[in-house]
């Protein structure tokens, strides 16, 4: 009993001494975007098999959980890069700039966020002035939008005739989540602008501005939008359970499951791959990545990384992210910004 | 009267029986639900399909460096040269994607560990994608109309073409048993999510046993009964039920962001998890160390034991049996936990396989919560085949608690 107790008391100081020494290496350090998260690890998984560098880490933080993460501060215990599925906005700019990171930003592709139900049932027809009328809180009363009313809408019918008599029905991301943001951001403010009266409020002024984004973001909250969490795959389970319920979630899984989903048309233009390369389809974001410049010196692996990123075989028009459902850049923005990583063009906002 | 009331009982019991015996059916209905459908999903994860592929290496000049050749353009040429119709640039650049990217890869490991193949002809097995492989194992319905399928009917007349000339063949599939995690799902595995679940484990054990059973004897025997030791006795008996994220907040501020550890490695992970089982070790060690009879105690004081000779030579071994059940049940509960990890960045993609406290890793809950967030279908399976690993492993952990107190037990 006496030696057992001695060894754990030796064994944990052994542990104290040696435990909180830094790991000192080079390992790519990654945070950012659950969307970007499956393109970025592609990506490092390849870098991890082609260079001579161990694969990096990438954590899947959230759009802002990873900017957050990066923008405070320089050195190892700060990561290299953040992905993101919007643009960097200027606040947080400002605080990278305060802290003396310099940034490289690098547009991957695009993304298409699509509205789907199960092959079980009809195709929804939607316009964006639809998705707005049905989801949203608070509705204009009028044709003009310039009086407001709580949203009366219970099935699919009562917003638009031309649609189904189906109760209103939506499964979509929580408000941490960048693809609620762009969400409704691309969608609901779309819907919000096609009322006149709406439209003179958010070009009126700062504060109309604000005014028509409370209006046009603000999803209701009793019962017809559910928030079914990040897991896109369970979401896609439920559909196929619920024939007459619409999700809401990333291109890349509908593209994975085309044999037992369809995507909504929206403003007359059909979820593919074509569509949103081409910008028909209303409904797409732009993906980043953003590299901190000032630890290159540090990690030159960085500069590796962000050439097979920007690759041909990655990030081209046949690359395997396309494989994994990215949609590619188009050539002019292509060459923009595979310069910009190579030649380590700052951001400057 | 009386043998009325004496009915009245005896039914009563026998209705309590009834319902014992339908509570504990319910519970291995479930269990058996739960289990069986994991084990049903889990099948396709547990094999491959392979294609024996003959690599040809011949024009290879001895004189390159091994690791500079093209293997991917080896892998590719061999296999185009099975279907010497297909011409067409577009074409070959799906037919291409039949066969999963890692073979290229493969065949450089192989390479550079048997060089004397170096410049041969020889058969070398290749995976294929996950789609591919779906088709094989059935899951490709292909009487739905082209663009509702993964797979086009061009891509499924070759796969079957393939497979009528015999070269196709379903093997173990090694990859999930010996790899780290991968974006491919051919390629993935949860070998790495294991090892670094088990060095956090140990990492937690080392921690959290010790101090746990010290405090508990400390508390019991030695410390004197005020109201410090009161208000300290009821905070540990809150820890044990703070939800598990709340330690994952306390991991990021102290030990990354004031101590400056490392993000995403099983040193924070484990001392995290020794915070969350330290309330649970503390309470079990003392209610075991409680449930020693006194006798014991008194009779070792009037021999002239000292207080310190009787808790460590018949207190402690008395109670030890008590003491393991608490502490593995514990380290179980923390083996299965994968919401603290999140925020000391531990749920993140690693593909290297951990070897040390201070490198990167992930742990099997997490492995298991990555991969059924993930697009690619192949993954259910890979999920159901993680759990059923995890489940596993926390029957090995409770066995050995089992088995501990069975042979410690000590009876009066």
């Amino acid at each position: 009993m006496k030696n057992t107790f001695k060894s754990f008391v030796i064994g944990l100081l052994i542990f104290l001494i040696l435990g909180p020494s830094v790991n000192a290496e080079d390992q790519i350090k990654i945070v950012g975007s659950s969307t970007v998260f499956p393109f970025s690890t592609a990506v490092a998984e390849e870098f991890g098999r082609k260079y001579k560098y161990r694969t990096p880490i990438v954590e899947s933080t959230g759009s802002g959980g990873g900017m957050k993460l990066f923008c405070s501060g320089k050195g190892a215990k700060h990561p290299d890069i953040t992905n993101a599925s919007r643009r960097i906005k200027s606040k947080e700019f400002k605080k990278c700039s305060k802290n003396g990171i310099k940034i490289i930003e690098i547009k991957v592709g695009y993304d298409g966020i699509v509205l789907a139900n199960s092959k079980k049932a009809d195709v929804f027809q939607l316009t964006t002035r639809d998705i707005y009328l049905a989801l949203a809180e608070r509705i204009p009363a009028n044709a003009n939008g310039s009086e407001l009313q709580d949203n009366p809408h219970e099935t699919w019918q009562d917003v638009n005739p031309d649609l189904p008599n189906i109760k209103i029905e939506v499964l979509g991301p929580p408000p941490t989540s960048g693809t609620r943001d762009a969400f409704v951001e691309l969608a609901m403010d779309g819907g919000a602008k096609s009322f006149s009266a709406l439209k003179t409020l958010r070009e009126s002024s700062k504060e109309g501005k604000r005014e028509f984004k409370k209006i046009a973001r603000t999803i209701r909250e009793d019962g017809a939008f559910v928030e079914a969490g990040e897991n896109d795959n369970l979401i896609i389970q439920k559909l196929d359970q619920n024939p007459n319920a619409i999700g809401i979630f990333g291109f890349s899984f509908l593209d994975q499951n085309i044999d037992k989903i369809q995507g909504s048309i929206v403003n007359s233009a059909k979820p593919t791959f074509d569509n949103i390369l081409g910008g028909e389809y209303p409904i797409s974001r732009s993906l980043f990545f953003y590299v901190k410049k000032n630890h290159i010196r540090m990690k030159p692996s960085i500069k590796e990384f962000i050439k097979e990123f920007t690759s041909q075989s990655a990030m081209g028009p046949d690359g395997y992210l396309i494989e994994k459902g990215l949609i590619p850049l188009s050539k002019e923005e292509y060459t923009k910004y595979k310069t910009a990583g190579k030649e380590l063009v700052e951001l400057e906002l | 009267m009386s043998s009325n009331n004496f009915k009245k009982r005896h039914r009563a019991e026998k209705r309590f029986k009834a319902y014992g015996l339908i509570s504990l059916v319910t519970a291995a209905i479930m269990l058996i639900v739960i289990i069986g459908s994991m084990i049903y999903k889990s099948i396709p994860a547990f094999t491959n399909y392979t294609l024996d592929l003959e690599v040809n290496m011949v024009s290879q000049s001895l004189d390159t460096d091994i690791e500079e050749i093209n293997y991917r353009g080896i892998v590719r040429d061999s296999f185009f040269s099975l279907f010497p119709e297909v011409q067409d640039r577009s074409e070959k650049r799906k037919l291409s994607k039949l066969i999963s990217s890692s073979a290229g890869y493969s065949l450089r490991d192989f390479i550079i560990e048997n060089p004397t193949y170096g410049n041969k002809k020889f058969y070398f097995s290749v995976l294929f994608t996950d789609d591919s492989d779906l088709f094989y194992k059935g899951y490709v319905d292909v009487y739905l109309p082209e663009d509702e399928r993964r797979l086009d009917n061009q891509e499924i007349f070759w796969l079957t073409k393939l497979q009528s000339r015999g070269r196709v063949e379903s093997k173990i599939s090694r990859n999930l048993f010996l790899n780290g995690d991968s974006r491919e799902p051919e390629v993935a595995g949860f070998y790495g999510a294991t090892i670094g679940s088990l060095i956090t484990i140990f990492v937690t054990l080392v921690l959290s046993f010790p101090i746990g059973v010290i405090t508990a004897i400390y508390l019991e025997n030695f410390a004197i009964k005020n109201r410090i030791t009161d208000f300290i006795e009821v905070n540990i008996n809150n820890l044990a039920a703070v939800p598990s994220i709340i330690f994952g907040l306390l991991g990021l501020a102290v030990f990354i962001n004031f101590f400056g550890m490392p993000r995403s490695v099983p040193l924070v992970g484990g001392l995290v998890l020794s915070l969350m089982t330290l309330p649970t070790i503390i309470i079990t060690t003392r209610s075991s160390l409680q449930s020693v009879p006194p006798s014991i105690r008194e009779a070792a004081l009037a021999m002239g034991a000292s207080e310190m000779q009787v808790v460590f030579q018949h207190l402690l071994p008395a109670a030890l049996p008590g003491i393991f059940t608490g502490a593995i049940i514990g380290l179980a509960r923390a083996f299965g936990e994968s919401a603290p990890l999140l925020l000391i960045g531990m749920v993140a993609f690693i593909v290297d396989i951990p070897a040390s406290i201070n490198d990167p890793a992930t742990a099997l809950p997490v492995q298991i919560y990555l991969w059924a967030d993930s697009p690619e279908r192949a993954f259910v399976a890979k999920t159901s085949a993680a759990t059923l690993i995890l489940i596993g492993l926390l029957i090995v952990i409770n066995l050995v608690a089992v088995i501990l107190r069975k042979r410690y037990e000590v009876k009066w």
